[in-house]
Formats: structure tokens, C-alpha cells, sequence
């Protein structure tokens, strides 16, 4: 069974001045075409640094990244990322914008145009194609950021936090869109998030993520029918278990930094887990 | 005459005016400006955004740049006098000395305060790392060029004023060292005026407008 994109033995250390994070210690997982996967974790549990190596935009100090069993080397097209912030470009109107990467592809302008106001169609925007960028809700930019990378008719896409900065309402909105876009068009997802109800909403399957070193926690098949909205009785309790796991996989930390068995869930609720280190010097 | 009234230096410049003295030094002093902008620009801006992406750039040229840019601009004209004899050459060298690394200097800044993710978009949009620099570093900077030319031309300007002011040159500035020579206080008064009146009109209609237009596109107040 050949995947679309593998992730073998992916490990990745920051150095501090004297000390070193491990972002990742030895990553693996598959992900099959057409797949919805999630990665979910708390923060600094590496699974943006995962989605950099992923993109190519950052190297992986140990182990590879295959699509269609072709190792990653650098950044490009066919692993289009949506950004958090939308990383779109505030010098050319919204269509430029979509058609910018088309345009890096080689394709003629006029076509480039056609296409651009396709996939605005697709996102339902195709009436602000000509709009300057800042005239834009934070919702529409991200469907505009959407639109761009879809164009690009990209092997996978990827998907960095893209709704986090977003409110409820337009959140919720998206996540129906979202999941319409991928139904229709086949895409496969690599979605990541710190948001466990949002990870059971869109994913197929989730995999959970453990910081320091960021490693693979839990991985949860997810077939509640779709289309899922966040607030489905089932997506809640989904979610449900797998925060728990979650906070069980911190507390587990925190035992192992105090060596100290009497720390319950209540402890980590009221806080403790904003504790990343103690000073040094 | 200390303080001429304004209607004699009026009246003084509509004479310069109708004997043609006056539109001849301009003529002379805003070719060579435009001259020398443009070769500042031109290479001011790429080197700007060099040295703010290539760290060797920096290492090499960035504390020279610095030095250059504390140097007042006149201070160029005795070592481009030698160079160049006395001539148009020795001017726009002082122009292009004063304008060119002021203008390096804030594109500089504005590249190095660019969010990076502009650049990694576009990389994960499979643009090649050179087409980087059009397409995106020299459009998402265009807010600090618009600085730096702002700034480069002030300077420029100034540059060329020193230099003409220094030898007989023709040009505005030597307009304004013969008022002096001939003590005549309303002629000087009234280059005094056209000069101020240039640096206005430069402001308003190319510098304002650009700046308008850009502030629009981004979105950003008072547009």
C-alpha cells in the first residue's frame, strides 16, 4: 500500500544557548490520497514545525517526508499551505492574490485570470475578485488564502491553524465550507490545530500530539457522518475523550518534571500546565 | 539692502524669469538632480533589499554603509574634484554619494521589518528564490522605497545645492552665490524661494500622490 504522503522517523531539535527543545523526536505516520488528517496537540508540541517540514520550508534534522514516495527537499506547490494568517499580499487585489502562485506555475495570464475567478467562485467571493485586499473581513481573507492554494491544484494541502484567528460564527461557517471543498474535490488534508473539537469536526482521523519531545500521543479514527457541525452530540463526545487523553499525556509530563504522583487533574486545571521550564540562566 | 520687501524679490524673479536666466539655472540644477536620483535609486533600492536578505552583504558592505551615511554629502567634492576635474561629473558624484546610501538604508530597514511569512508563502507557491526579490520583497517593501526615495531626494537636492554653491557651475546654486558677489540681497532671496518652491511642489504632486495611492492600496489610514 503506497500512501500520498509519508512521514518517516521526522525529528527536529531547536538549540536554545544552552539547552535544546525537541520539537520532535521521531515522527511517523501515513497519510492516504483523499485523507482528512488532523494534527492536534497543546502548544509547542511541534505540530506547526512538522507542518513547516512538511511545506519543505524547514529541514528535519533526522528522518524524511515522501509524497507519492518522493522525498521532500524544498518547498512547492504541490504541498500548498494555508497560513494562519492568511499570508496573503496586500499589494495586489484579491485576484492577484489567488493568481499569484499560477502565475509562479507558468501559467499565461489571461488563463491565470479564468482560473483565479473559478476557484473565487468556489469560495463564494468571486464578486469581490477586483476588491483591494483590506476591504476584507478576516473570514473572507481566509477563504481568499483557501482559494489561492486550491488553484494550485495542490498533491496535499496543507493547513496551518487557518481558522484560530477567526471568530465562532465565521469559524463554524468555514468548517462546513471546508468540508464541502474537500468532499467535492478529493483533496487530501493535512490540517493542524490546537483546537480538539475542531480537529473532530473536520478530520477523517486524528492524531494527537505530546510536547517535549512533540511525539505521537494517540492517533483516533473519527467516522461520524458528515457534514459535521461542532456542536453534533457525537463530535462532542469524540472530543471529549480525546482532551482527557490529552491532559493525561501533561499530566504525565508534569510527574516526570516533579517526580510527584500526587498531582490530579484538578492541579492542571487550575494552571499548572502554563509551566514550560524553569528559569536559567 | 539687508531685507528686500517681497514685492521687490518679486518682482526681481519675474525679471529672472523673463530673461530666461532663471528657468536656465533650473533647468540645469533639475537635470542633474534627476540625474543623479535616478542613478541612486536605481541602485540604492536593490541594494537595500540585499543587504537586508544576503547576511554576507551585511557583513561585508553594512558597517561601510553606515560610515558613508554619517558622512555629510559635500564632504565628497574635494576627492571628486580630483577625481573628475571640475566639472558636471564631480556633482552628480556628490549627489549620488548623498542620496544613494540614505536611500540603501531605509529600504534596508523596511525589508528586515517585513513579516516572513510573505516570503514563505511564496515560496510554498513554488516561486524560485530569485523571483523572490520582484515579486515579492520589492512590492512588500514599497511602503519603505517610497521612505527612502523620499528621504534620497531631500538629500540629493541638498547635495546638489552645496556642490553648486561651491563652483562656478551654473544651476540654481551658482544663481545664488552671484546674488551674494553682486550683493544683491532680492536675487538671492528669490532663488531662495524657487528652490523652496521645487522641494514644495517634488512633495506634494510626485511624493504625496504615490504615497496616497500606496497608503490606499494597503488599506492604512488617511488615504
Amino acid at each position: 500500500m503506497s500512501a500520498k504522503l509519508s512521514i518517516r522517523n521526522v525529528a527536529k531539535r531547536f538549540s536554545g544557548q544552552d539547552h535544546q527543545v525537541n520539537a520532535l523526536s521521531s515522527v511517523s505516520f501515513d497519510v492516504q490520497a483523499g485523507e482528512f488528517l488532523v494534527l492536534v496537540g497543546p502548544s509547542g508540541c511541534g505540530k506547526s514545525t512538522l507542518l513547516s517540514i512538511i511545506a519543505g520550508l524547514e529541514k528535519a534534522d533526522s528522518g524524511e517526508v515522501l509524497v507519492d514516495g518522493i522525498p521532500v527537499t524544498r518547498p512547492g506547490p504541490d504541498r500548498a499551505l494555508v497560513f494562519q494568517d492568511g499570508a496573503l499580499f496586500p499589494w495586489l487585489n484579491v485576484r492577484k492574490n489567488v493568481e499569484f502562485g499560477l502565475r509562479q506555475k507558468g501559467v499565461t495570464a489571461g488563463e491565470a485570470s479564468d482560473r483565479a475567478i473559478h476557484f473565487l467562485e468556489q469560495v463564494g467571493l468571486a464578486k469581490f475578485a477586483e476588491n483591494a485586499l483590506y476591504t476584507l473581513s478576516g473570514g473572507m481573507r481566509q477563504r481568499v488564502a483557501i482559494a489561492r492554494v486550491l488553484s494550485l491544484e495542490p498533491e496535499v494541502l496543507l493547513m496551518d491553524e487557518p481558522f484560530s484567528a477567526l471568530d465562532a460564527i465565521t469559524r463554524e461557517d468555514l468548517y462546513v465550507e471546508v468540508q464541502e471543498l474537500w468532499q467535492n474535490r478529493g483533496a487530501t488534508i493535512v490540517f493542524v490545530t490546537h483546537n480538539v473539537r475542531e480537529a473532530v469536526t473536520l478530520g477523517d482521523r486524528v492524531i494527537l500530539l505530546a510536547s517535549d519531545p512533540g511525539r505521537i500521543q494517540l492517533e483516533v479514527p473519527v467516522d461520524i457522518l458528515r457534514p459535521r457541525h461542532i456542536d453534533d452530540v457525537d463530535v462532542a463526545r469524540t472530543a471529549q475523550l480525546l482532551s482527557q487523553s490529552m491532559r493525561q499525556g501533561r499530566e504525565n509530563i508534569l510527574q516526570e518534571v516533579w517526580n510527584d504522583e500526587q498531582f490530579t487533574e484538578n492541579d492542571l486545571l487550575r494552571g499548572f500546565d502554563r509551566l514550560m521550564g524553569d528559569y536559567r540562566q | 539692502m539687508l531685507f528686500p520687501s517681497p514685492y521687490r524679490v518679486g518682482s526681481t524673479l519675474i525679471q529672472e524669469f523673463r530673461d530666461g536666466s532663471l528657468l536656465n539655472a533650473t533647468a540645469i540644477s533639475l537635470r542633474r538632480v534627476l540625474l543623479g536620483y535616478s542613478i541612486s535609486l536605481v541602485i540604492g533600492v536593490p541594494l537595500g533589499i540585499v543587504l537586508a536578505r544576503v547576511k554576507f552583504v551585511e557583513d561585508t558592505l553594512g558597517s561601510l554603509v553606515s560610515a558613508f551615511q554619517s558622512l555629510p554629502s559635500i564632504c565628497w567634492l574635494p576627492l571628486a574634484l580630483l577625481w573628475f576635474g571640475l566639472n558636471d561629473r564631480a556633482i552628480l558624484f556628490v549627489v549620488v554619494a548623498g542620496s544613494l546610501v540614505s536611500i540603501a538604508i531605509a529600504v534596508q530597514d523596511g525589508v528586515k521589518n517585513l513579516s516572513p511569512t510573505y516570503v514563505r508563502a511564496a515560496l510554498t507557491m513554488g516561486t524560485p528564490s530569485w523571483r523572490i526579490y520582484t515579486h515579492v520583497l520589492l512590492p512588500a517593501s514599497l511602503p519603505s522605497i517610497l521612505t527612502g526615495a523620499k528621504l534620497g531626494w531631500g538629500y540629493a537636492w541638498r547635495a546638489l545645492m552645496s556642490g553648486e554653491l561651491l563652483f562656478v557651475s551654473l544651476g540654481l546654486g551658482q544663481m545664488l552665490m552671484q546674488g551674494r558677489e553682486l550683493a544683491d540681497m532680492s536675487q538671492v532671496l528669490s532663488v531662495m524661494a524657487v528652490i523652496m518652491g521645487l522641494g514644495l511642489l517634488t512633495d506634494r504632486l510626485i511624493f504625496g500622490s504615490l504615497e496616497r495611492h500606496v497608503r490606499r492600496r494597503w488599506g492604512l489610514a488617511g488615504a
